[in-house]
């Protein structure tokens, strides 16, 4: 595997839909490494997770869910190499950012990623009356 | 009856279970049993921080679990009970004696096991272990999430639900 600055690790196609998604904007797809958690218990999420950043170099690991396993695969990863930065939640803003941050300090390009991710959700449009009892 | 699902999934608490399960059941609580995991705190605050903050999370090692299961079954609030292996869900019904039903959750490929399923993967004696809870009256059935059809444990084992 080529070197890499982050990995992309998720549900099913989550990470090849974002790589794809990235190439087709920046062509920079090679800034990640793609991971799926597809077919794979919760040890073979971390075993594959432990090969893909030690044969990549990667530094950093943007997840899709809180809850889901390659998030928690990330933080027992995290928790023998303390220097790898792991961004939960990750959205197409969130990277993209990222891919033009990493000039420098991978950790703080993905901080900086994640609060561009944040402030890239948002929801459109007026709010209808009778939503949702916990809504607006 | 509160706890919704017995489920055995080897990824424990994860995006199928919190969101999945989670959200069209309405599920506020998780009993997960789990021997290793009851005696870490460290592996409790992983799995405690898996979870949105309207959900608690219990931790039961097999014992403790059937000894509180009652109380999980009377709680108003609806749950699901999880463990990580066939072997520790089939200690907590023989414990417990009142599980009836079993849902299989996800139980991933690793040497000595046939696949049986997407998520789905056996070996012989985890076999012969779900066949015997099926002989003792418990339902056993494989269900990754809930708009999928549930599989008997016969499909399963017939491979008619191979997909």
């Amino acid at each position: 595997m080529s070197s890499a600055a982050a990995l992309i690790a998720g549900h099913a196609t989550f990470a090849a839909g974002m790589l794809s998604a990235i190439e087709q904007i920046t062509g920079r797809s090679d800034v990640f490494v793609g991971l799926s958690n597809r077919a794979l218990s919760a040890a073979g999420v971390e075993a594959a997770m432990r090969e893909a950043l030690d044969s990549s170099g990667a530094t950093v690991v943007f997840t899709d869910l809180p809850a889901g396993s390659c998030t928690m695969a990330a933080r027992r990863v995290q928790r023998d190499r303390p220097e790898l930065t792991v961004v939960v939640g990750a959205n197409l803003a969130t990277l993209l950012d990222f891919v033009f941050g990493i000039d420098g300090d991978t950790d703080a390009a993905a901080r900086h990623a994640a609060e561009k991710g944040k402030a890239a959700l948002q929801v459109l449009g007026t709010p209808r009356a009778g939503g949702r009892p916990d809504g607006p | 009856m509160a706890l919704e699902l017995y489920r055995i999934d080897d990824r424990l608490i994860h995006g199928q279970v919190v969101v999945g399960w989670g959200q069209p059941l309405d599920l506020r609580f998780i009993v997960l049993v789990d021997d290793d995991v009851a005696s870490s705190e460290w592996e409790q605050e992983l799995y405690r921080m898996g979870v949105p903050p309207e959900m608690d999370v219990y931790f039961e090692s097999v014992a403790s679990a059937a000894e509180r299961l009652p109380g999980y079954v009377d709680d108003e609030r609806k749950g699901l009970l999880l463990t990580g292996d066939i072997d520790t869900m089939t200690r907590l019904v023989e414990r417990a004696g009142t599980i009836r039903a079993v849902n299989l959750g996800g139980i991933h490929h690793r040497n000595g096991r046939l696949q049986r399923l997407r998520y789905l993967f056996l070996s012989n004696e985890e076999e012969s272990a779900l066949r015997a809870l099926a002989d003792q009256g418990i339902v056993v059935t494989a269900q990754d999430v809930p708009a999928a059809r549930p599989l008997s444990l016969n499909e399963v084992l017939d491979g008619e639900g191979r997909r």
